[in-house]
């Protein structure tokens, strides 16, 4: 009898400790500095080994792939399984530039350059793609992001210019832990204030009905470009980035498998949730490093994993909700600043 | 004249929804759509709105063409509308599905969205302002963090009318809004709808089954019956109208 009550104590003492941690929001811009001196001096002066150090800059390209990807999927309601097709354009954009078109003195000042080429061109078919988005939704828009996704794959295959389905090796290192932790707090940073704006609301209605939406003013086929053009900009960057750390891309790397593997760190982490894609992404990431010793077992324990987490968790570990530190202020408070004003000039009239 | 639609018909299939539809509403008006379930009034409504295209004939909205606009383009042009059965966006917030509407009276671009420069601040907090606003004059300013779906039905009712009216329309159309509501509602309901119409400048179109709300407030009543209009006029006049009793009763009835 005695233990429950100290229980619950040391509980509601984890709770207070936790509430007066989110009060503080200005740890946030600390902790995002703190954040990127360690990324720069883990590699520097080896703070840890060059294994979790690659494991470090997955994690940071997974967690740009999986907030892109729930923008369309979780935010917006839509299913695309074409992502990985998105960073395959990214992928080939920067690694071409890399290793046939850039002189090799210019690579490492110019790889910022590259990267956003790469994701520029994967915006660029985003646009196409989001056509077919405003005439079909949910399973039938995943079959045409299905479609996309093999077209983009027999392209590269039958470019020989490219390598064709043997790829292009010998691509530069250039993604660095300061690189990689760059862009995904970029993408982060930016999907989250797109998603608190007025076209993010929008974003969030269509998913809602997307009938009413448009009844509501809302310009839906704006918003679709929008989300589509944002998400696939971050895939091409992910996707730059990761060719770059692997050295070697073929259209294989680039399957279905892969886009399923980003489809199972959004719903992990939670639809409609930018924590929990950044959770989601770096649990599913470490997890699977950390289970290896398994070897083939833990392709089995992962996918069991899944399975009792949609039974028990259908809306992933954050599903729907969001960290409140990445919550705007005004979104935040706006309504009870409103109320308090309110209350205030009620008061000084009567 | 504000609303005016010629000749509209429009055909699911083989079948015809609504064939050959005039109607006229002038500015400030409150009119009533009746007829039997199916006669074609939502119908209607979806082809005013840009739901539906229109197969034949046009809607003029204060002299511009709806016919081929998006749904959107014409809620721009100034007509909203609720739904027969409540479309609210339901996870989002009571403030969110009114922020929604706000979408076209925005005055900032993508680019100061994405970075939350310029405009982005001013005007995301002129909109909360204005949104509170509009959600105290329904009396659901203390519920603006809820979530659309916790709201009991009859909030939900108001959300759907107050989120129509953050589109700043001229226009209002309400589908059904006394659905599921007791009598002692309705004619809170009645009064309700006078004090919008007034205190927004609205004209309004209403469909509706219950018949004291629409001959309490409609200045001007149009019966529908398997797509085609049997009458029209006060509603004294489409009360004793044998044809109007004749599709609600039936041919041959008592009354």
């Amino acid at each position: 009898m005695t233990t429950i009550p100290a229980e619950k104590k040391w509980l509601s003492q984890l709770q207070s400790l936790y509430d007066s941690i989110l009060g503080r929001r200005w740890l946030l811009p600390v902790l995002l500095v703190l954040g990127l001196i360690l990324s720069f001096a883990i590699p520097q002066f080896n703070l840890v080994n060059q294994y979790i150090q690659l494991i470090l800059i997955y994690v940071g390209i997974n967690i740009i792939l999986t907030t892109s990807l729930n923008l369309i999927n979780g935010y917006m309601g839509e299913f695309s399984v074409g992502h990985a097709g998105f960073m395959a354009v990214g992928a080939y954009i920067s690694s071409i530039l890399t290793t046939q078109v850039l002189p090799d003195a210019w690579l490492a000042w110019s790889f910022p350059l590259v990267v956003i080429a790469g994701g520029l061109g994967a915006a660029l078919i985003g646009l196409v793609v989001a056509i077919p988005s405003f005439k079909t939704r949910g399973d039938y828009l995943a079959i045409v992001t299905l479609a996309f996704l093999m077209i983009v794959k027999s392209v590269i295959e039958n470019i020989d210019a490219i390598g064709g389905p043997r790829g292009i090796p010998g691509i530069a290192r250039l993604t660095t832990l300061p690189w990689t932790y760059f862009w995904t707090v970029a993408a982060v940073w930016v999907i989250r204030n797109l998603i608190y704006s007025r076209f993010g609301r929008g974003v969030l209605s269509i998913r809602e009905d997307e009938i009413a939406s448009d009844l509501m003013s809302v310009n839906t086929r704006q918003v679709k470009l929008l989300a589509f053009v944002i998400s696939s900009f971050f895939a091409g960057v992910a996707g730059a980035l990761f060719a770059h750390v692997l050295q070697f891309i073929s259209p294989r790397v680039f399957d279905i498998i892969k886009s399923t593997d980003i489809l199972i760190m959004v719903y992990l982490g939670g639809i409609g949730s930018l924590m929990g894609s950044i959770l989601g992404a770096t649990i599913y990431t470490v997890l699977l490093e950390v289970l290896r010793p398994l070897g083939m077992w833990r392709m089995v324990l992962m996918p069991l994993v899944l399975v009792l987490l949609m039974i028990y968790r259908p809306r992933g570990i954050l599903g729907m909700r969001e960290f409140r530190w990445f919550v705007p202020l005004q979104d935040l408070l706006g309504a009870r600043q409103w109320r308090k004003k309110k209350e205030a000039s009620d008061a000084a009239a009567s | 004249m504000l609303l005016q639609a010629k000749n509209v018909s429009h055909f699911f299939g083989g079948l015809c929804a609504v064939s050959d539809f005039d109607l006229e509403i002038e500015e400030g008006e409150l009119v009533g759509l009746i007829g039997p379930n199916g006669a074609g009034k939502t119908t209607v409504f979806n082809l005013i709105t840009g739901v539906y295209r229109a197969s034949r004939g046009n809607i003029l909205f204060k002299g511009t063409e709806l016919v081929g606009k998006t749904s959107n383009q014409i809620t721009d042009l100034g007509i909203a509308r609720t739904f027969q059965n409540i479309r609210l966006f339901k996870d989002l917030s009571v403030l969110d599905n009114v922020r929604v509407a706000q979408y076209a009276q925005v005055g900032y671009t993508p680019w100061e969205a994405l970075f939350h420069i310029g405009r982005y601040l001013p005007e995301e907090n002129r909109l909360i302002d204005q949104a509170m606003q509009l959600l105290a004059v329904f009396k659901l300013e203390n519920y603006a963090d809820e979530q659309a779906i916790n709201l009991p039905y009859g909030q939900q009712r108001r959300l759907e009318i107050a989120r129509a009216l953050a589109t700043h329309p001229s226009l209002l159309l309400l589908d059904e809004p006394a659905a599921g509501m007791n009598p002692n509602e309705i004619l809170q309901l009645m009064e309700f709808i006078g004090w919008i119409r007034k205190e927004f400048h609205l004209t309004i179109l209403l469909i509706e089954h219950q018949m004291r709300l629409v001959m309490g407030i409609c200045e001007r009543i149009k019966v529908l019956d398997f797509g085609a209009t049997i009458a029209e006029g006060v509603p004294e006049a489409i009360q004793n109208n044998p044809k109007v009793l004749e599709a609600y009763l039936g041919v041959g009835g008592e009354a």
